[in-house]
């Protein structure tokens, strides 16, 4: 099974076997977007998000 | 099949003791007591109970053996009677603070008496099972915790035990449920609702609990506790604002959380980047045991805010004491506790 750190979280989250460069995933624990950048080695970076104002 | 009695059935952990073991699949409930409500169904005290028992109240003079004793007193009543509820059950689990601390000199320091009991002080286990998990699946007699120090203490225990905090402060808000079933001026509805009443800013009791658990200075243990209701009737949140001896990345933080409490049943870590309730919220956890612990670093300062929720009736007492006899008989610890709460609510 393909896995990778959460570079947010340092979560291992686990890739479908048919993974593919561009794909989004979403961690399990902090729920953070994740985008597939590379396959060999497998390696995610923190995708783009649109911040949500909580502050109010 | 054991059978258990509440002794002090009709306070609010009391009766959410009763609602949790009526429905757990070891025990029956023998007898439940209550002077003032002696002869009374129950779920006339506790109405959400009608239809899933007729028992009533007994007095504590009509108790009769058991397996095993939940005592649900008030304060300062268990420790007057304690050789007579040992003789009459071979376990007792008592969610009172009557035997939380060790140090007997704590007893008048806290709680305002000398302990009358005080060579039962060392037969009883501090009733968590997170931090004394083996000493519980041994132990005849276990305490309760304060609700307020629980829930606390699942927030610090991982940074204190690695000597990572310098000093912090805790802000907890809670419900009123935690002031007991007993009425006064203060509860009084029009006095009661919508407030922030902050209550205990310094010196809460529970601080003795946590001075003992984390193995602090008494005299200065660097923890500070401040206490304040607001409007709602269950829920402890404890928002620790700790200043780090060095600087924590969130990255870490996540490290030494999932290694101390991921085979926890009950310790869930909350810090999402998604989701309508980010951080940790009572108000989800409402009749459930866990407690939800999220945090959030402020790089450069050494500060780091560990943010916990628990519902006080639950984790913070009730629930708990179901987990920790789960712990003292070897059933599952999730045994009677697999509510996992309301949404919305």
């Amino acid at each position: 099974m393909l896995t990778v750190e959460c570079p947010e979280c340092a979560a291992t989250v686990e890739l479908p076997a048919d993974v593919e460069v561009g794909e989004i995933l979403v961690c399990p624990d902090c729920g953070v977007e994740l985008e597939v950048v590379g396959l060999e080695p497998v390696a995610v970076d923190l995708a783009p998000e649109v911040e949500e104002d909580w502050g109010e | 099949m054991i059978r258990a009695s509440i002794v002090g059935a009709s306070g609010y952990a009391g009766g959410e003791l009763l609602r949790l073991l009526l429905a757990h699949p070891h025990v029956e409930v023998s007898q439940i007591t209550s002077e003032t409500y002696a002869g009374q169904y129950a779920y006339f005290l506790h109405p959400n109970l009608r239809g899933h028992t007729d028992l009533r109240f007994v007095r504590l003079a009509d108790l009769k053996p058991c397996d095993l004793l939940f005592l649900a007193l008030p304060h300062g009543q268990a420790m007057d009677r304690i050789d007579d509820f040992a003789s009459l059950a071979e376990r007792i689990i008592d969610l009172s603070a009557d035997f939380r601390l060790r140090d007997p000199a704590d007893y008048p320091r806290w709680y305002g008496r000398e302990h009358p009991a005080p060579r039962w002080l060392d037969r009883f286990v501090y009733g968590m099972p997170e931090l004394h998990r083996e000493e519980l699946r041994t132990a005849r007699y276990a305490s309760g915790t304060g609700c307020n120090a629980i829930v606390t203490l699942l927030a610090l225990w991982p940074l204190y035990r690695r000597g990572l905090v310098r000093e912090a402060v805790v802000d907890l808000k809670v419900g009123s449920s935690e002031g007991g079933s007993k009425p006064t001026p203060a509860s009084h509805h029009p006095e009661r609702a919508g407030v922030v009443r902050t209550y205990a800013p310094v010196r809460h009791r529970h601080l003795a609990e946590l001075i003992q658990e984390l193995d602090l200075d008494p005299a200065d243990p660097g923890l500070h506790l401040s206490i304040t209701s607001v409007g709602i009737v269950r829920g402890a949140l404890a928002t620790c604002h700790c200043l780090l001896k060095e600087d924590l990345d969130e990255r870490a933080v996540w490290r030494i959380y999932r290694e101390d409490y991921a085979d926890e049943p009950f310790v869930r870590l909350v810090r999402a980047r998604r989701g309508i309730h980010r951080y940790p919220e009572p108000k989800i956890l409402t009749g459930s045991n866990y407690c939800d612990i999220g945090f959030a670093a402020d790089p450069g300062h050494r500060r780091l805010v560990v943010v916990a929720a628990i519902d006080n009736l639950m984790k913070g007492a009730a629930g708990n004491a179901v987990q920790t006899m789960n712990v003292m008989y070897s059933w599952p610890e999730r045994t009677g506790l697999e509510f996992p709460g309301l949404h919305p609510i």
